[in-house]
């Protein structure tokens, strides 16, 4: 299997950043169908942490928030280029490496195939959980009116 | 002082198991499972982060199954967990301006760009206890009313006060801040790390600072300019790949005050800001931090320092923390045999000695 796409950093950006988000047994059934795909592994899973950063007053000096988990990992396909890099949210070794092994294999004759079976069912429900979400919120949106006290 | 003990082996061993059993309570009652404190007791899941000083819902659920439902015995785990953890890094400084909005409210604008958006909010409830709630077999309440979503930007209430110069203006920098978590604490610890132990700090704690400046010891006026809940990506530079990417999703609660103005012989009267920002939706909290803020920025301000509690960074800041004070505290429950037998020694010497003046004193 040799690396035919080179996706641009744009492209890659976008589905690791969704890939990292996604629920882990979404993209666990979503990936089942390339679960027999042979690889090597770069690094281990790996749990850790990263200090998320914020600013002053939103926009001014930057300060150190507070830690999040991580779970990051790296693998090659097997008899290929195709590296792939997973970086997720929380301690699921799993969730790295699909995430490592969906990346991988967007870099390959399969990019089609796995855009269509994980990426966009993947993005959808994300869309339409941030959707719920939104609309929910515009139903609590108020109009607050200032009283005219009695007296002139 | 407290000098190591030996012995109690069994002792300790038998107290743990009946911990543990005490934990579980009624086996008649079915245990709670991670999941349901993660959605059910998600406030105290977020406090837990917050204080904690990392953020994992699944961790501090379970910290807080773990720990009976004290949380600050929770934040302990918590803390002790994420020592273990290695750091892969530092994120981007978040972009509170990009959240996904849950609650959005102003209490200086009434009708600002975006409109307000109430979101799950305890307010305006009449804090009656609802006995629905303890009915066996609760039945799912009406789903949230849903209206469509206007997509017109939220910009920053502190922003559009000072386009007109109205407020004072925060200095952007991407200078590496320092961390708390690898250099010991330092005073003056300046604006970043005051800000770093502030967010991580005890809510109660901060709350009564907070209200002590309300109530006149360091008086400064805020206004919440605008408080905000929602999520925000998190972005890494990953240097494997040489670009950044979103490593997750945080909920966060952002409050910005507009306080009383500043201003010189040769600076115009401006309004000034106190800033809050917390893991979670943890509203109370970030209310409270931002006050402390505001009032531990009277120096930089050129304000007087009436020697108020909330104006000394180095009280607030080093009694803020839960967990080093109830180190500090509950260790004086531990044996401290040794000392108190060398205290109990003075006091009999001092008495006898007292004892022997009278003596000699009815004698003369």
């Amino acid at each position: 299997m040799q690396a035919v796409h080179s996706p641009s950093d744009a492209e890659r950006k976008t589905w690791l950043s969704l890939l990292a988000k996604a629920d882990a047994a979404q993209l666990a059934d979503c990936v089942a169908h390339f679960n027999d795909t042979a690889f090597d592994w770069l690094r281990q899973p790996e749990i850790g942490s990263v200090m998320v950063r914020g600013r002053a007053g939103g926009t001014g000096a930057a300060f150190n928030l507070g830690e999040l988990t991580i779970t990051r990992c790296a693998l090659r396909l097997t008899g290929s280029e195709a590296v792939g890099y997973g970086h997720v949210q929380g301690r699921d070794k799993t969730h790295a490496r699909n995430a490592a092994l969906v990346d991988a294999l967007m870099q390959t004759a399969h990019a089609d195939d796995v855009m269509a079976h994980v990426l966009t069912p993947l993005q959808r429900t994300q869309d339409a959980k941030a959707k719920a979400r939104a609309e929910k919120a515009a139903a609590t949106k108020v109009e607050f009116f200032t009283m005219v006290r009695g007296e002139d | 002082m407290y000098v190591a003990v030996k012995g109690g082996e069994k002792a300790i061993d038998n107290a743990h198991s009946w911990l543990a059993e005490e934990r579980r309570g009624d086996v008649a009652v079915p245990d709670l499972t991670v999941d349901q404190i993660r959605e059910q007791m998600a406030l105290a899941v977020h406090r837990v982060m917050a204080e904690g000083s990392l953020y994992d819902p699944d961790l501090a659920a379970l910290a807080i199954k773990q720990a009976r439902g004290d949380l600050i015995e929770a934040i302990f785990l918590i803390r002790a967990y994420r020592t273990t953890l290695p750091r892969l890094g530092h994120s981007r400084p978040i972009e509170t301006d990009d959240m996904a909005c849950d609650r959005r409210i102003s209490a200086t604008f009434k009708d600002l760009p975006g409109g307000q958006v109430l979101g799950p909010t305890f307010d305006y409830t009449h804090r009656l206890l609802d006995f629905k709630l303890a009915a066996e077999g609760e039945a799912l309440a009406d789903t949230a009313p849903i209206a469509p979503v206007d997509q017109a930007p939220m910009p920053r209430v502190t922003e559009f006060l000072n386009r007109d110069g109205l407020i004072q203006t925060e200095q952007a920098s991407d200078a590496t801040p320092p961390d708390m978590t690898r250099a010991p604490m330092a005073y003056p610890a300046g604006r970043p790390l005051r800000l770093q132990a502030l967010s991580r700090g005890d809510e109660g704690f901060l709350l009564g600072m907070a209200y002590s400046s309300q109530r006149g010891y360091a008086r400064n006026h805020p206004f919440v300019g605008e408080l905000r809940i929602g999520k925000v990506p998190v972005s890494m530079e990953i240097p494997e790949l040489g670009f950044d990417i979103e490593i997750g999703e945080i909920t966060v609660t952002e409050c910005e005050t507009v306080n009383q103005f500043a201003g010189s012989k040769t600076e115009p009267a401006q309004f000034t800001r106190g800033y809050g920002l917390v893991f979670g939706q943890t509203e109370r909290k970030a209310i409270s931090m931002a006050l402390v803020d505001r009032a531990l920025r009277w120096q930089e301000l050129g304000e007087d320092n009436v020697g108020a509690p909330a104006q000394d960074e180095e009280f607030v800041i080093s009694h803020s923390d839960n967990i080093q004070a109830t180190g500090f505290l509950e260790h004086i429950k531990l044996p401290h045999y040794v000392d108190f037998q060398s205290e109990l020694e003075l006091v009999r010497r001092m008495r006898l000695a007292a004892g022997a003046d009278e003596v000699k004193e009815a004698a003369e």
